[in-house]
């Protein structure tokens, strides 16, 4: 033992020489984490970039057998699913994280805006979790059509459509989006690219920047809790905080079994350019609302399109999310700010009404 | 020669001797001028029709077929020297339509690869035999099944010969029992017909491919198919069974029972959807009829459903496992594709029972077999994989919540120094 404990010593102070591992080590001891009655939010965002890693690997592993053509895409994932050891295995994970990860990504976003930790100096950290935001229901978005199955043509078809609707410049998004005027093989060419290289580039940035700004500024606390005027408590970050954080992760793992499981990923039938859509294409449970939003615009506003007001409407909406910080003045000098916890509290409402309907009308057309 | 040759004889002088119209002829104005001016309906209604049909489509007149000359305004417009006929016997029909229809060279220009053969045919026709012959007039000549002036192509969907409406034109005076009585035919030969298999696939599946009464009976050539050759005409369609048929025992026995081949199973028009139900010796099948299970075609009868049964069987089972494990969400989709091998085979050995011997339904039945095992045994396997995978998984799951544990203890304890 004592042999095994001078060599980790020796490799310490090895790499100590070089990239100064004391200094790290000291940080990491100091850093601390408040503890109060809102403490559990703050293991949404670490279960998402563990979520985002799992993504990562087991990506890696799918790009070994995937092939990004219109010709062969479907085939390589069934061959995957069917006789690649664990294919079915790494897709239904990769699936499953997926979803867990926006759902997490979700809820983060919404105890940061409940808990006004987006107010000085953390801004830009909101602001490049927004940014993250964009990016993954974008990787969710791209990566949906990848399978080359007859749900993801159409519902990429539908929602390829809607972009199409943007004033002034929509034309030009649809073409750049679909690689041409139809969803084609160079459609998928083209999402690919963009899931396992655009996309991964923009996150490494802005993920890098997310991460340092929340070492840098530390966990926020609600202001709520700030204003009590009893002592706070803390948690050591390094163990204490990093094993519960664990706990949550291998929570996050379990559940993937379970679903992967229970609930495999599906391939169903390939897509076909020339076939009709099938009765009741909807898009992946995130977009839910924003298509059923759409639906329910009349065809005409004042005038001009329903689609294009309800697309204007989401492109305010999402303006707005990005300068919550800014806008939020109240919070900002330290004041409540309840007209922002009941606009919190309306948009889930919203989200969560809208896709509700969206799972349970009747399908008509 | 007889009064066949004689009337052939007669038909073709007619023929050579009628002035056949150099080209199409500019419209009848003033036949449909004063027909639709007279106020009456007998007059006005052929002029009416006319208008519609492919005829003055494609600028032929009344003259063309009526004679007489258009570009006379009044009475003289009839004038029989200048050929008018007025309305054709019944028994001049077929010669007013073949001086074109017979024509190759004239129809060429219309239509060139529409047949020139319909009098030929027709005159081979028991409607032809019975007018030529014996001067029956009330038999069909050309205008009772396409009408007299609103013919139109039998590819048009309002044509009284388009597939849809054969049956019913051909109906109009077969299924009369008035009119039928001085023939001693039945007359059920519709009502049949509309239960038929073929029925339902022109009318319900659109398949206008399949048999309605000319398809069977020939059009312009109508006769009832001769007991020892009515399996030429179904196998016209089903190639295999009765190539099978031709050369198995039953062809030359149900000749000399006088019973009509296909037709003795299978009824004539009221041809249904064959099933295995109409094999063997047991309820609805059509063997026991002639045999029982104490003679020899009784004992190949059963054996041969066997057969069928036993493939059948064995497709379903395998078929219901590869759906088991598909909504289990195992990817059996190629499995499943192979296991069509097995349905193709069934098909098959239904088709080879027309040989009526158990080897030719055992040989294709035991490759469907061989298939439908290997898919039975790619179900358990893709079953047996989703109890490892759920077994596998679970033991993770454990693995991972007392990993989960272990940690919630350890947090306790630091907390606890602290």
């Amino acid at each position: 033992m004592g042999t095994l404990e001078q060599h980790y010593k020796k490799l310490w102070n090895w790499l100590d020489e070089r990239v100064g591992l004391a200094e790290v080590e000291k940080l990491a001891r100091k850093k601390e984490v408040p503890v109060h009655r809102h403490s559990v939010w703050y293991y949404l965002g670490g279960m998402t970039l563990f979520l985002f890693m799992i993504q990562v690997a087991t990506g890696i592993l799918l790009i070994f057998y995937y092939r990004p053509s219109a010709e062969e895409a479907f085939e390589s994932v069934k061959f995957l699913m069917a006789e690649v050891e664990f294919g079915w295995l790494i897709r239904s994970i990769h699936s499953w994280a997926a979803n867990l990860m926006i759902f997490t990504l979700f809820i983060h976003l919404f105890s940061v805006w409940l808990l006004k930790a987006y107010r000085p100096p953390r801004e830009i950290t909101w602001l490049s979790g927004i940014g993250l935001m964009g990016i993954t229901m974008a990787f969710g978005f791209t990566g949906y059509l990848l399978p080359w199955n007859e749900l993801a043509f159409f519902a990429t078809q539908v929602g390829t459509e809607i972009t199409g609707a943007v004033p002034v410049i929509g034309s030009f998004l649809l073409r750049v989006s679909r690689g041409g005027e139809e969803v084609t093989g160079a459609t998928l060419t083209r999402f690919y690219g963009i899931h396992v290289a655009v996309l991964p580039l923009l996150t490494t940035f802005l993920l890098g920047l997310h991460v340092y700004l929340v070492q840098k500024h530390g966990m926020s606390m609600p202001p709520a809790i700030e204003r009590q005027a009893n002592p706070k408590r803390v948690m050591p970050f390094v163990p204490n905080f990093m094993l519960r954080d664990v706990v949550g992760w291998l929570t996050a793992l379990a559940m993937l079994a379970a679903l992967a499981a229970y609930f495999p990923a599906e391939l169903g039938q390939k897509a076909d350019l020339f076939a009709p859509a099938p009765i009741g294409i909807k898009p992946e449970w995130y977009f839910m609302f924003m298509f059923k939003t759409l639906k329910y615009l009349p065809a005409h506003i004042l005038g001009i399109e329903g689609e294009v007001i309800g697309i204007l409407g989401f492109g305010v909406g999402g303006l707005f999310l990005l300068l919550v910080p800014f806008l939020d003045r109240r919070t900002a000098r330290g004041e409540q700010s309840h007209l922002f916890t009941w606009l919190a509290i309306a948009t889930i409402v919203f989200m969560i009404v809208l896709t509700y309907l969206g799972y349970t009308e009747v399908v008509t057309q | 020669m007889g009064r066949v040759g004689a009337l052939v004889c007669l038909g073709l002088v007619v023929l050579a001797t009628w002035p056949v119209p150099a080209a199409a002829q500019p419209p009848a104005e003033s036949c449909v001028a004063c027909h639709l001016e007279v106020g009456d309906d007998r007059l006005a209604t052929p002029a009416k029709e006319f208008g519609n049909s492919v005829h003055a489509a494609k600028g032929f007149g009344c003259v063309s077929c009526h004679g007489g000359d258009a570009n006379e305004a009044g009475m003289e417009a009839m004038d029989p020297a200048k050929g008018y006929i007025g309305k054709p016997d019944r028994e001049q029909i077929s010669q007013v339509c073949s001086r074109c229809h017979s024509d190759a060279r004239f129809m060429k220009r219309y239509n060139p690869a529409m047949r020139v053969d319909q009098l030929t045919e027709y005159i081979t026709s028991v409607h032809g035999r019975r007018l030529m012959e014996l001067g029956d007039d009330k038999v069909a000549t050309c205008a009772d099944c396409h009408t007299a002036h609103a013919i139109k192509p039998p590819s048009d969907p309002r044509s009284s010969v388009h597939p849809l409406r054969v049956a019913d034109t051909c109906g109009s005076c077969h299924a009369d029992a008035k009119r039928m009585e001085a023939y001693n035919i039945p007359t059920d030969q519709l009502q049949e017909y509309k239960q038929s298999v073929h029925w339902k696939m022109v009318s319900v599946k659109g398949d206008l491919s399949a048999p309605t009464c000319n398809d069977c009976h020939g059009n312009h050539g109508a006769t009832p198919p001769g007991i020892s050759w009515v399996g030429n005409v179904c196998g016209q369609c089903h190639v295999v069974q009765a190539e099978l048929f031709t050369k198995s025992a039953h062809a030359k026995i149900f000749v000399d029972l006088g019973t009509p081949g296909c037709a003795t199973c299978h009824e004539n028009h009221a041809v249904t959807r064959a099933s295995d139900d109409m094999l063997g010796l047991g309820e609805g099948a059509v063997c026991a009829g002639c045999h029982a299970l104490d003679d020899k075609g009784g004992e190949i009868a059963a054996g041969l459903r066997e057969r069928i049964d036993l493939l059948r069987g064995e497709y379903d089972k395998a078929h219901a496992i590869l759906l088991k494990a598909e909504r289990a969400g195992m990817e059996v989709s190629q499995a499943e594709f192979e296991l069509s091998g097995a349905k193709d085979a069934l098909v098959k050995a239904q088709a080879a029972v027309h040989a009526f011997t158990v080897e030719a339904v055992k040989k294709e039945a035991d490759a469907g077999l061989a298939i439908a095992a290997k898919g039975y045994e790619r179900g358990v396997q893709a079953l047996e994989d989703l109890q490892f995978r759920r077994k596998g998984l679970a033991v993770s799951v454990v693995i991972i919540l007392a990993l989960i544990g272990g940690l919630v203890v350890k947090i306790r304890q630091l907390e606890r120094k602290t």
